[in-house]
């Protein structure tokens, strides 16, 4: 079947299988920071956002997203390089492979804070929205300085 | 991941029926657990274009689509001060924001899973379902219903105030629950106890609790549920492991509840 789909702004016509999953479509069309870490919907390695809400693309059917706007961190190269230095400095990066979903969902996070006007996060309302990325290098201290560091910067949460 | 060979958005409650009519065929919901098995597919159907991914408020209750997500549920700010919580505490343990975006609420509620903390909490208050052919019948009822091909298009909650927690035991976080417990009790004082996750799908304790317990009253249903067979062992948790949770689990309800009724 045709699906058109935009992609961080991009236009995409395809002829798809109709039980294709939005991550093996993303895939196919060169956005390689969407990844599969698991096969549970659980890592959350596969975080893109539809209309900005985060989601797992492994667990959405391509032809359900036909008519979409999909966001992939592909599309947030600046917004994630801000993110990205915090993390560098807090010593988070380790192999770096759950890297890319998790910091769509930091973005994700950072955005609903603000529509919420929740300035000052707590750390446990930010384990909360970032329950669903799993890591196992870190033990998710190093992020959460990060986070921390990172909402609380100059121009951040307001 | 399941094959499935076509896929088809109805425009219409009745086209939706009769597609689902043929058994090789399957409504699509959030498609978290559907996507862990196997089956052949032969038209997936989706929802999406039926009206049902609201929830509606009115005087007597809410109305919440088959195709509300659990996060819209989950941040709904009327039943969060209507039901004190209880609602957004059952689903927040829910592997993730992203997981919680996808699955829907018809999903959970007809597929009726063992480990539901959704079923569980919802028994708890005064809930129906809505089908397209078989209308609104009580939730309990749907609950031990067999699998049939009906659209659940909703399920409505009764305003009805009710004070009540939900609790649950989950060996990490975000896993399924090893045990869950929704306890509410209402005005008139009548309490509703359900067990979730025993390790078999939600399921009514009668405790005989009197509206204002006393010590001996809390004991004597704690006995009464000793010797409730409703509790099995799985992976998670022997049935002698659930039972002694599910105790613990009461107690703790019982005060609850109790605390925010006097408040």
């Amino acid at each position: 079947m045709e699906v058109k789909i935009k992609v961080n702004h991009k236009n995409i016509t395809d002829n798809i299988p109709a039980d294709l999953l939005l991550i093996d479509f993303l895939r196919k069309h060169g956005f390689y920071s969407v990844k599969r870490g698991c096969d549970t919907a659980n890592c959350g390695l596969c975080t893109v956002l539809i209309a900005d809400e985060p989601v797992l693309s492994c667990a959405v059917l391509t032809a359900r997203a036909n008519g979409s706007h999909i966001t992939t961190l592909e599309g947030m190269q600046k917004e994630a390089e801000v993110f990205g230095s915090f993390m560098a400095d807090e010593g988070a990066e380790q192999c770096g492979f759950c890297s890319p979903g998790f910091i769509m969902s930091v973005l994700a996070m950072e955005k609903e804070f603000e529509k919420k006007g929740i300035t000052n996060p707590s750390e446990d309302q930010i384990n909360k929205y970032l329950s669903g990325n799993l890591c196992r290098c870190t033990g998710y201290m190093s992020h959460t300085r990060a986070i921390m560091k990172y909402l609380k910067r100059a121009g951040g949460l307001k | 991941m399941f094959n499935g060979k076509n896929y088809l958005r109805p425009s219409t409650l009745e086209e939706a029926w009769t597609l689902n009519q043929n058994k090789n065929n399957k409504i699509i919901g959030g498609m978290l657990w559907l996507k862990m098995g196997h089956k052949n597919i032969s038209t997936m159907i989706d929802l999406s274009d039926l009206g049902l991914s609201t929830i509606e408020e009115n005087d007597q209750e809410f109305r919440i689509g088959a195709m509300c997500t659990l996060r819209e549920l989950e941040e709904h700010s009327g039943m969060e001060q209507f039901f004190s919580g209880m609602i957004r505490n059952s689903i927040e343990s829910i592997v993730g924001v992203q997981f919680r975006n996808l699955a829907t609420v018809g999903g959970s509620v007809y597929s009726r899973f063992g480990f539901s903390d959704i079923l569980t909490v919802f028994m708890a208050l005064d809930s129906y379902v809505e089908l397209y052919k078989g209308g609104i019948i009580p939730l309990e009822k749907y609950a031990d219903m067999p699998y049939d091909q009906d659209i659940l298009m909703r399920v409505i909650i009764k305003k009805r105030t009710r004070k009540g927690v939900y609790l649950s035991i989950r060996q990490t976080a975000t896993d399924f629950p090893v045990l869950a417990c929704a306890v509410s009790q209402n005005q008139e004082g009548a309490w509703k106890i359900i067990y979730g996750a025993r390790p078999g799908k939600a399921l009514a304790f009668e405790s005989g609790l009197p509206e204002k317990p006393g010590l001996s009253d809390i004991e004597e249903a704690i006995g009464k549920l000793k010797s409730w067979g409703h509790f099995a062992g799985n992976m998670r948790g022997s049935a002698e492991y659930r039972k002694a949770l599910a105790e613990a689990l009461l107690r703790k309800a019982i005060r609850y509840t109790m605390d925010m009724t006097r408040a």
